[in-house]
């Protein structure tokens, strides 16, 4: 059985400009935030995003990395609005495909299913379907004759989720209360990257939480990335909670600026930078 | 007994709930949770609550379940939920719009996105919360169309069978649909609150009762749950202040 440790760097090296990537978490939840940062240190561009947006897109967006992302909401959960987001959006800078979080949630099973649409009471009547104009409908076989939205596949050339403990072959653990969506996030994905809090043995992962707690199977995930707060500044219940204080920086400061200072060299330059930030903040 | 205008607003989000049975309960934002966690503490003890995370929980806080959000979803189209959202514009056929402010190509106010709002509608009976009833969100004409509206569901047949758009509650009053055309009814005002106020702060043409009533007044174990037990703090009165609107 083959280990799949390998570092961000070597992560993001595997993706490509003109990709869909699906992005796990949700809001401000468990963002691979450490995988998103190297993919900012590299030159990939023209990505297609599949996310429940938080600051992932906020920074992809900034950064002028998206050319179209297909989401339900963006936001920072304590802060409704991402404001980096909003901004690229405002300026026309990215173009969207905006569907609802259960249509959203039937496009990720129907890829991970193989199936080219699921049909979801979602969608019609709504404005959905105007500014989605590639939206099909289809009608029940049986004598119900309903009308369903035909929710296509979110089919995902590679997915970059975060997890607390994974191990070197690729099991992933989340200990926190919810497993969102990461499970299909990888299962619809050609390759899954998954970011952890910390790498463990195989036998360990069973110790430290019920069964139901493994989440992620090796079998959909191509590469294992040790990245101690590499949910930051997003939660990752139990190991931490969102980093409220560096949240509302973060939405504060223009973002050439917070690019500038934080995302500028690798993970542990962040972390530092962060610390400093940290201190000037108690002097 | 003097009652202020978010505790009737409280009130009026708590009456969303009556006769719900045991069904979860989805309130969002501070108000609309007040009254879901009152009616679940008085005349609605079946409803189920969360804690705004993945578990079900008793008014204590006790966990009785577990709700991630792919089973929320899931329990969504299931049915076995009513809910009560925000609305950043609202129509007079109930069309809510999140999304955005003005082009949806390039919006001049990118907001939160249509979230789950088309599924919400289609499927559970849906209530609106808007703490300052204004003309920039009682509009004629929604932007964009996130939670349907009658107009729109009337057209749908079969898949709207399960559409409802139960009550909107402002910070003026109670509205509802109970019209032949089912456009917005003034239902109830506010005590302190007039049918010219409420009309200068609506941009289209509401049906208004000849007789208007005034929002229910809180019985008294409502009244200190509201101040003593679920909001001791007062945020209520931060989200709808008193005295003169501007």
């Amino acid at each position: 059985m083959g280990d799949k440790t390998m570092t961000a760097d070597e992560a993001v090296s595997q993706l490509e400009s003109g990709m869909t990537l699906g992005i796990g978490g949700w809001g401000s939840r468990r963002k691979p935030m450490a995988l998103v940062r190297a993919l900012l240190r590299t030159g990939t561009r023209d990505l297609t995003v599949v996310s429940y947006g938080g600051p992932d897109i906020g920074m992809l967006a900034a950064a002028g990395r998206i050319r179209k992302l297909i989401t339900a909401f963006v936001t920072l959960d304590s802060i409704p609005l991402e404001p980096h987001y909003r901004a690229a959006r405002e300026r026309g800078d990215l173009e969207l495909a905006e569907i609802d979080e259960g249509m959203f949630l039937s496009g990720l099973r129907a890829a991970a299913e193989r199936l080219p649409f699921l049909p979801v009471r979602a969608g019609i009547g709504s404005d959905v379907m105007r500014i989605n104009p590639g939206l099909r409908t289809v009608t029940s076989p049986y004598e119900d004759g309903e009308t369903f939205v035909a929710m296509p596949a979110l089919r995902l050339d590679a997915a970059l989720v975060h997890v607390n403990r994974a191990d070197r072959l690729g099991n992933g653990q989340y200990l926190g209360p919810d497993p969102y969506f990461d499970d299909l996030f990888c299962a619809a994905a050609a390759a899954a990257y998954v970011s952890c809090e910390r790498i463990v043995d195989t036998a360990e992962l069973a110790k430290e939480a019920t069964p139901q707690s493994l989440l992620l199977k090796r079998l959909a995930v191509t590469g294992v990335v040790e990245a101690p707060s590499g949910a930051h500044f997003t939660s990752c219940a139990p190991d931490y909670g969102r980093d409220e204080e560096f949240q509302r920086h973060y939405a504060a400061t223009p973002w050439p600026e917070f690019a500038g200072r934080f995302l500028g060299a690798g993970e542990e330059a962040y972390r530092a930078a962060v610390q400093e930030w940290r201190k000037e903040r108690i002097r | 007994m003097n009652v202020s205008r978010a505790e009737y607003c409280v009130i009026a989000c708590a009456d969303i709930w009556r006769g719900a049975g045991e069904v979860l309960a989805s309130p969002m934002g501070l108000i609309p949770s007040l009254g879901a966690r009152l009616a679940r503490l008085t005349f609605a003890p079946d409803l189920l609550l969360t804690d705004g995370e993945a578990l079900l929980v008793r008014p204590d806080g006790t966990p009785e379940g577990w709700l991630p959000y792919r089973q929320h979803l899931e329990l969504v189209a299931g049915g076995r939920r009513r809910l009560m959202m925000g609305a950043s514009q609202i129509d007079r056929y109930g069309n809510q719009n999140i999304s955005c402010i003005g082009d949806w190509a390039r919006p001049d106010r990118q907001l939160l996105g249509v979230r789950g709002a088309p599924l919400n509608t289609l499927n559970n009976p849906t209530s609106y919360w808007v703490p300052k009833h204004s003309r920039r969100v009682f509009v004629e004409r929604v932007d964009l169309v996130c939670g349907v509206g009658y107009d729109r569901a009337a057209g749908l047949g079969v898949s709207a069978r399960f559409h409802r758009v139960v009550r909107v509650v402002s910070d003026l009053g109670v509205f509802d649909f109970a019209t032949p055309d089912r456009s917005m009814r003034l239902a109830a005002l506010h005590p302190g609150v007039s049918v010219e106020e409420v009309r200068r702060a609506t941009c289209f043409a509401l049906t208004v009762p000849e007789e208007v009533p005034c929002t229910r007044e809180p019985e008294a174990g409502e009244l200190r749950l509201i101040r003593e037990v679920l909001d001791p703090g007062g945020a209520r009165s931060r989200e709808v202040p008193e005295g003169v609107r501007s």
